[in-house]
């Protein structure tokens, strides 16, 4: 294992019960002091990822390193090196957001003046300082979860876990969370975020993984990422309710420059080409000569949604809609 | 010492929070003085019924509802457990360095102490009332400490419950079933002697009664402290049990994390 990376996992895996392999197999490291994401759709691990490497759970196979401590073979070094925001947050709602801060600095061996001094600069490093004296009850979704993040950095650690940390914020909320994380990692924290939002994670992570049912699918910086997708997206909405994917491939198989052809199940036609705009009108004529009506065509630059349909071989949205009807599922909050 | 530490912390957040609801306070203080003056007002004759003994019916009751007020008080210990794994607080603890017996013992400490707050305003009102207490301070501290020892007990299986089923309406349901009939099988109410025989040989295995009887015998003239010392020893061998049974509860829900 590398001594400069912060987090190793290697070959995680873990079922709940007999239908569900949460991690099957991930693997993945993390630099010091870098920004790294896990990305995928609900239901892909993530979750479980991030309770796995912050002792929370056992993994039923592999091994994975936090802080150059081993999770299965020293964590309590591990809890004592991180900070964690967990998707149900984990405040004290009868409590005010100091008490809060006072209680999580004093379990980890602070008290005094010097913990004090602390959450008074943490509630004025989160826009909290009028606020801190307040029953956190009172308090609102996204002032809430800039506690939850004060909360995990009381103690100065040296790895923080994010787990997806804007998830129910509205916009304006969620934009202001991707500034204080951007400046957290300006500060040489190592950053471990778990999103589903495709934004977000090439907004702040500097390399990110994607993640599937349990396996890291790619890796890479997110430029990088789409960069491996040569050309541009085109993405074709299909009128005729009849089309099947047979027809349709042999259809487009005469148009030059065309590759990585899938339908999905909401009879939109993805590919791509190396000219899009040039290749467009050649689809088209291929699709009507099959006599396959069109509804409409988009034509873009690569986004991560494509790099997620290049390595998964779905849609985001299709790979949400599958996990909404899998066999019921514990995951976060219990 | 860094349990001790932590499970002061926990207590002081606890304690808090019940601090803050006026309400849980002003009932909580409230019923066991209507426990009190109710049923001292409602079964004041039986002391006329040949062979009760005592002649004064709040005397004899005072004990059995500091015990219970302990005991009811304590059946509700899981409830804010539920409240703290739905919210994602215990998890939030045990992926930090926190020792995991304080996230128990903090809840039990804290309600050792209100138990002992209400313990001696019940006290203190019966004897307001008309009781009077024979080993004055040593006999009132007994009663106080087998009432927690019961609540405590009662607090861990509780904790252990919650942590097993995290459902309030379980949890609830559950407390509801064992609450009144555990404190009518006992000498709460009525002296032994006038009690169905079935019932005296039920009463035998209930930790309330133990209680009842050593708390009772305690604040009497001419206490047997024979009996009361092995009736305080049942109750820490039971409170034993239920703390191994609250422990394993945390494990079980540790690993289905």
């Amino acid at each position: 294992m590398n001594g400069a990376d912060a987090i190793e996992a290697v070959d995680l895996k873990k079922a709940y019960g007999e239908d569900v392999q949460a991690l099957d197999g991930l693997t993945f490291s993390v630099p010091a002091g870098t920004v790294f994401g896990l990305l995928g759709p609900n239901g892909a691990g993530k979750s479980t990822t991030v309770k796995v490497l912050t002792t929370l759970a056992h993994p039923d196979e592999g091994a994975a390193r936090v802080a150059g401590f081993d999770v299965l073979g020293e964590p309590a070094r591990v809890r004592e090196s991180i900070g964690v925001v967990s998707q149900a947050g984990g405040l004290d709602q009868e409590a005010t957001g100091r008490e809060n801060l006072r209680l999580q600095g004093q379990v980890f061996g602070m008290g005094g003046k010097a913990l004090e001094a602390r959450i008074d600069e943490l509630l004025g490093q989160f826009g909290l300082a009028d606020a801190g004296d307040r029953l956190v009850r009172e308090y609102s979704g996204g002032m809430r979860r800039r506690l939850d993040v004060a909360q995990a950095l009381v103690h100065k650690p040296r790895v923080l876990f994010l787990d997806e940390p804007t998830t129910g914020l509205d916009p304006e909320v969620r934009s202001e969370m991707w500034e204080e994380i951007g400046r957290l990692a300006s500060e040489g924290l190592t950053v471990l975020l778990t999103t589903h939002y495709l934004e977000e994670a090439d907004k702040l992570a500097a390399r990110l993984a994607i993640v599937d049912k349990g396996r890291v699918v790619a890796e890479g910086t997110p430029d990088g990422l789409k960069r491996e997708l040569r050309g541009d997206a085109i993405h074709v909405e299909l009128g005729s309710e009849s089309a099947d994917e047979a027809t349709i491939r042999e259809a487009l198989a005469r148009v030059d420059g065309l590759d990585q052809i899938i339908y999905d199940e909401n009879r939109v036609l993805h590919a791509r080409a190396e000219d899009g705009a040039r290749t467009v009108p050649a689809v088209l004529a291929a699709l009507e000569g099959a006599a396959l009506a069109v509804g409409s065509v988009t034509v873009a630059r690569p986004s991560l949604d494509d790099v997620y349909l290049r390595f998964a071989g779905r849609t985001f949205g299709a790979a949400e809609a599958d996990d909404r009807e899998r066999p019921a599922q514990r995951k976060g909050a219990h | 010492m860094k349990a001790l530490r932590d499970t002061r912390h926990m207590t002081v957040r606890h304690l808090m929070a019940l601090w803050r609801q006026p309400w849980w306070i002003a009932v909580s203080l409230v019923q066991p003085v209507i426990w009190l003056l109710l049923f001292g007002a409602l079964f004041k004759s039986v002391t006329d019924i040949p062979g009760f003994g005592s002649t004064n019916y709040i005397q004899f009751l005072a004990p059995g509802v500091v015990v219970m007020t302990a005991f009811f008080g304590a059946g509700w210990t899981g409830m804010p457990v539920i409240d703290d794994i739905n919210r994602g607080v215990i998890d939030r603890f045990l992926v930090s360095p926190v020792r995991r017996g304080s996230l128990i013992s903090g809840r039990l400490a804290s309600s050792a102490l209100t138990t002992a707050i209400q313990s001696v305003i019940i006290v203190i009102l019966a004897l307001i009332v008309g009781a009077s207490f024979s080993n004055s301070i040593l006999g009132v501290v007994v009663l106080i400490a087998v009432s927690v020892l019961l609540g405590s007990a009662f607090g861990c299986l509780s904790i252990g419950l919650a942590l097993l089923v995290r459902r309030e309406e379980t949890l609830i349901a559950t407390v509801q079933f064992l609450l009144l009939p555990l404190s009518f099988v006992s000498v709460t109410f009525m002296q032994k002697d006038l009690m169905p025989d079935w019932m005296q040989t039920v009463s035998k295995f209930n930790p309330l009664n133990w209680a009842v009887e050593a708390g009772r015998s305690a604040v009497n003239p001419d206490p047997s402290w024979g009996a009361i010392a092995g009736k305080t020893g049942l109750l820490v061998a039971f409170l034993c049990l239920c703390g191994a049974f609250a422990v394993r509860a945390f494990r079980t829900y540790q690993r289905a994390v």
